[in-house]
């Protein structure tokens, strides 16, 4: 049960080895502009261009700003540029304080990142353990303690903050100057929030991370899971029949009636606590009140709410951006006609939202597990993916580590790196085809997986007695 | 378009017909009526530096600002006066423009080839006038309301692209024009701009330019308009120019700039020294045509050539001032004036201009230069000299860069050049799909980091909007006139279009349109002594006008990646493919039950068959059942190879 040795050692590490990289890599080391690290949304060049804009002081006190404030009410700003702006107006907390002082000196920003990765990083380990509890917990309640004695003592928490921290892809994302880092914290925080159940944090990190990116904003279903079922457990299923094992023991052979272990494991299955769950929706109106104020503020002058949205979530659903990126469907849509443009954006987004509903019934047992899911699926069909949704995703799947095949990955990591390549259009499209399939298998296999290890450990109650 | 246009020619001419029968007829005395209506032609000939001829054509038609005639004009054109202000719409005739613009200005050229401003000038009054950019150049000022304003360019847009038988009316777009605000120094909100580099300019644009012309080009100076050689020129520019004022009514500029070489006549005494004097040339050389008479409706029908004046302080070196048969060149026939150029500086010479009044109906005026003697000069240069060029490779991304170079030859700013201080302004308008970031403005000088706040006096930027607005930028440089050499670069990412959104020939890349620099405190205006001759010959008020220098970058061609334009069918299928494995996939898995799978499999071991021999079974005695099935399976499917083979 012991974390990595020197855990911190390694983490402190990951930092400093981020921050030499940017000290020391040259100005004109253009990671930022490759499509695995940077989307539209995500790119910090691309964000900076309106601020750079508005607050570079060359606009004296005669001379007119460079704000264009002819014909059209609204800065004239490239969609996605704009989109970004008004996000960042709309959220003063997360981008403006670093993305201001970063026309004037780029490292802060990235630092800031840094940062960001390494908070990400240890609220990744805190679920972990939080997670290692609970199963250790419930593998004792079942008297399955042989189990975890067999997963051996790799504290899955630490393993995975390390995976997130010393992944080449997100040093490579860190140094690249996307702020992806940052969406990915408010995932994380919303995970944890709702792990650790303190609704107010889990609130935050959800109606943030809707903000910044939309596509999380089908993580309040294990969100609202996690806050009424608790952590991860088995499925009640291997409960009610250790129970009823139990009850056919103690009747049969009319020993001492175990109260105790029949007591502990109804406390086990989790009944569906509302309180927590109340406390959750307040705490998201209260946070997308603030969002939305703050906005309204913000964008006094400059527009409504209404376009800011069109502008922001318009962008993101439309797929009106379409260079190229590791996903499939900005090449999709720049070959696509016109007349079926409607019906497939329908499609594909159709396509994250229709397997909610059976995945939250499958595993409404292991809310944490599945909003792994969803995030890993929201990685691959959202419009414009970028590698840091992966590495998000693969080291949360080292959360379950223990109960998937470790080698699943190492393929998928394999590939990776192999296309990096590029050339012509079609050769990146099928790199990008091949990447969608294997982010399929990976989330195809672990749902299985993840069943099949359930199936497993209910096999085993059975087995005992 | 082309059915609209063929339609419209054949109107058209049917109407000059008339109106020239009937002005011939009635208003045989009105012609000269001050008045009323006037058209006066012009030619500018002048001699460049570079062995080439310079011909300058230069028509004017003004009509009354209100006229009683109603709808009627005599000789001014009514396709572009009712461009102007068209009362009603008219049923009879106005079938194809019954909308009201209301222009105030407007300036339409088609160009094709680049003024080279190192050897053709570009400080007089001709370069900043009529040098223009590659391909179709069009700005407006409107006097109607803003909110119609965008409207009312799209009809105008759409007006103009049938009146010269042009592709103007992608101009329509909100992604092909802008607003500038202070780089024409006019009225800010009710100017657009826009531009087409990679128009070809023709002959059917000609025709339709000449149409508006009272003579056409049966008589008078446009009668040398004759299109094999004009076309072989290296410049040319035709341009037309609209000003409306309550006042003076409407005045229609068209001028037609032409950069000839004239044929190396072989002189055999000369022989030795052809390579270095200039080649002779006349009227009839180069255009291969001959004057006879002028338009007998124009009012001033006459012809100048104008001598620099580094020519003519040559000639003064000489020692023969104004005189125009001397032993440096001989003019012929002998002009009828000489016009001299009057400058502030007295210690420098003057450019002459020698003027010939085209009247003569039997007699050709053959009007040339015989050169004498080698002799080398250089024209007024601008005191910068801008250009554009695109830096960095690959097709992701690069930058533009604008270059201001000293031209080393305004002694006059250099003079005063302690406190001397240089404005220059610089437009661009860049697509939306070259995604300029504007905060990566760098401005060098002398090779040296600038700090912006310090170089830019003034900036508006309006940052492009995908499909919707192209990018301007506009800047004000102030900087000492001893600077050598001003950089600014601009970094830019290159989009990715929709496949339909690609021109033809996608590969060959997308241009940007020319950058405009000007110099708004030099201008280029000519002071002649005053004669009243002056007065009559609007070229000549033309040149007197204070016009700012500016000079034009070149068009920028930037390659772009290209999708495939043959895999619509196979990206469809093959996303569509990937999709339906994931969610299949996973549907399936959170199916099944392993439970019952596994129960199935405990039965089925009962029976202590395999499933593959079990089907095997099924089929062969499903095949036995039915003995005439085999050869007719084979069969078909020897039929259906056969028709996917032929189909294919």
């Amino acid at each position: 049960m012991a974390g990595i040795r020197g855990y911190w050692t390694l983490a402190a590490a990951a930092i400093a080895f981020r921050i030499l990289l940017l000290f020391c890599l040259p100005k004109d080391f253009h990671l930022g502009s490759h499509p695995e690290i940077t989307t539209p949304l995500t790119s910090l060049r691309r964000r900076t261009s309106p601020f750079a804009c508005s607050w570079r002081k060359v606009t004296g006190s005669s001379r007119r700003p460079c704000r264009p404030t002819q014909v059209s009410p609204f800065p004239r700003v490239p969609t996605g540029e704009r989109a970004e702006l008004v996000r960042c107006i709309m959220a003063p907390l997360c981008y403006c304080q670093f993305s201001g002082p970063l026309v004037l000196k780029d490292l802060k920003g990235d630092l800031l990142i840094s940062t960001a990765d390494f908070i990400t990083a240890t609220l990744i380990r805190a679920t972990g353990k939080k997670l290692m509890l609970s199963r250790h917990k419930h593998l004792q309640i079942l008297n399955l303690s042989k189990l975890v004695e067999a997963s051996g003592f790799v504290d899955s928490g630490d393993f995975a903050a390390l995976m997130y921290l010393w992944n080449p892809m997100t040093i490579v994302i860190c140094i690249g100057s996307s702020t992806s880092p940052i969406d990915n914290l408010m995932v994380v925080m919303a995970i944890y929030g709702a792990c650790s159940r303190i609704p107010p944090l889990a609130a935050f990190g959800w109606v943030f991370a809707v903000h910044l990116s939309l596509y999380p904003v089908i993580l309040i279903v294990p969100i609202i899971l996690l806050l009424g079922y608790g952590l991860d457990a088995p499925p009640s299923k291997s409960f009610l029949l250790k129970n009823s094992y139990a009850r056919k023991n103690s009747t049969l052979a009319k020993i001492q009636v175990n109260s105790g272990t029949s007591s502990q494991t109804d406390k086990a299955i989790n009944h569906f606590l509302w309180i927590p769950v109340l406390h959750f929706a307040l705490w998201v109106s209260v946070w997308l009140g603030y969002v939305l104020v703050l906005s309204s503020i913000s964008l006094k002058g400059i527009g409504s709410i209404t376009e800011m949205f069109r502008k922001t979530y318009g962008f993101i659903l439309t797929v009106e951006d379409l260079s190229p990126n590791i996903g499939l469907l900005w090449y999709f849509f720049a070959e696509v006609f016109d007349f079926f443009r409607n019906f497939f954006l329908i499609v594909f987004h159709v396509n994250i939202l229709f397997v909610i509903l059976p995945l939250a019934i499958r595993l409404k047992h292991r809310p944490c597990f599945l909003a792994f899911v969803y995030i890993a699926i929201s990685s691959m069909l959202k419009s414009y993916p970028s590698l840091a949704d992966s590495t998000l995703y693969l080291s949360l799947v080292t959360l379950f580590s223990n109960e998937l095949a470790v080698s699943l990955f190492s393929p998928v990591m394999h590939n990776l790196w192999i296309w990096r390549g590029t050339g012509n259009a079609n050769f990146y499209y099928a790199t990008g085809l091949a990447y969608a399939c294997l982010q399929t298998i990976l989330v195809v296999e672990s749902v299985g997986s993840m069943l099949k290890h359930d199936r497993l450990l209910r096999k085993t109650v059975e087995a005992e007695h | 378009m082309a059915a609209l246009c063929r339609r419209f020619t054949g109107f058209h001419f049917l109407l000059v017909l008339v109106s020239l029968s009937i002005s011939s007829l009635v208003f045989g005395d009105w012609i000269g009526d001050d008045e009323g209506e006037q058209f006066t032609e012009e030619l500018l000939l002048k001699p460049l530096p570079d062995r080439k001829v310079l011909a300058h054509f230069h028509f004017q038609s003004t009509a009354h600002p209100s006229p009683d005639s109603g709808h009627h004009h005599h000789l001014f054109p009514k396709a572009i006066a009712q461009l102007i202000w068209n009362r009603a719409p008219c049923d009879a005739v106005g079938h194809f423009m019954v909308q009201k613009f209301q222009i105030r200005d407007l300036e339409l050229s088609f160009t094709q080839g680049r003024w080279n401003y190192e050897n053709w000038g570009g400080s007089d009054p001709i370069s900043s006038t009529n040098a223009k950019p590659p391909g179709v150049e069009l700005w407006a000022t409107f006097n109607v309301p803003v909110v119609e304003i965008d409207t009312t360019w799209k009809n105008l847009t759409h007006a103009l692209s049938g009146l010269f038988c042009s592709s103007i009316n992608f101009l329509e777009s909100s992604t092909s024009y802008t607003t500038p605000s202070f780089v024409f120094g006019l009225n800010v909100s009710n100017i657009r701009y826009g531009a087409l580099p990679r128009e070809a300019v023709c002959t059917e644009n000609l025709t339709p330019w000449l149409k508006l012309l009272p003579c056409r080009d049966k008589a008078g100076l446009a009668t040398l308009l004759d299109r094999p050689s004009i076309y072989k020129g290296y410049y040319h520019s035709q341009k037309l120019r609209l000003t409306s004022t309550k006042l003076s009514g409407i005045i229609l500029e068209q001028t037609l700039t032409i950069v000839l070489q004239p044929n190396i006549q072989r002189n055999s005494a000369h022989s030795l020294l052809d390579g270095a004097i200039q080649p002779s040339w006349s009227i009839s050389s180069m255009f291969k045509r001959n004057l006879t008479g002028s338009c007998v409706l124009a009012r001033t029908s006459r012809i100048l050539v104008e001598l620099e004046k580094n020519i003519v302080s040559k000639l003064e070196e000489l020692g023969h001032g104004g005189s125009w048969s001397n032993s440096l060149l001989d003019l012929s026939p002998n002009p009828f004036r000489v016009i001299k150029e009057v400058n502030p500086f007295p210690e420098e010479s003057n450019s002459i201009l020698f003027e010939y009044v085209n009247s003569k109906e039997y007699e050709p005026l053959d009007v040339g230069i015989k050169w004498k003697l080698p002799f080398v000069w250089s024209s007024p240069h601008a005191p910068f000299h801008a250009s554009r060029f695109l830096m960095g490779s690959g097709t992701e991304r690069g930058s533009i860069a604008i270059s201001l170079q000293s031209t080393k030859s305004d002694e006059y700013f250099r003079s005063k050049s302690n406190e001397c201080r240089m404005q220059a302004v610089v437009f661009q308008v860049v697509p939306w799909y070259v995604k300029v970031y504007y905060h990566t403005l760098q401005i060098f000088i002398d090779q040296k980091l600038q700090n912006l706040s310090d170089v830019i006096e003034k900036i508006r930027v309006t940052p492009s909007e995908d499909k919707k607005l192209p990018g301007t930028l506009e800047l004000v440089l102030g900087y000492p006139c001893t600077v050598q050499s001003v950089a600014l670069t601009l970094d830019f990412d290159k989009g990715f279009l929709h496949i339909h959104e690609y021109p033809p020939d996608a590969n060959q890349g997308f241009d940007i349109p020319s950058a405009l620099v000007t110099f708004p405190n030099l201008h280029s205006s000519r002071i002649y002594i005053g004669d009243d001759s002056s007065v009559h010959s609007p070229l000549l008020l033309k040149f007197q006008e204070k016009n700012v220098v500016l000079s034009y970058t070149e068009v920028l061609l930037v390659p772009f990646t290209t999708p495939d334009f043959s895999m619509p069918y196979n990206v469809i299928t093959f996303t569509c493919t990937v999709l339906a494995l994931y969610f299949g996939s996973l549907l399936n898995v959170l199916r099944r039950r392993i439970g019952e799978e596994e129960r199935l499999m405990r039965s089925k071991d009962a029976n202590k068959r395999g499933l593959i021999p079990s089907i095997v079974s099924k089929i062969t005695s499903k095949l036995r059942g039915m003995p005439g099935s085999k050869p007719l399976l084979i069969f078909a499917v020897v039929l259906s190879v056969l028709f996917h083979y032929i189909v294919n």
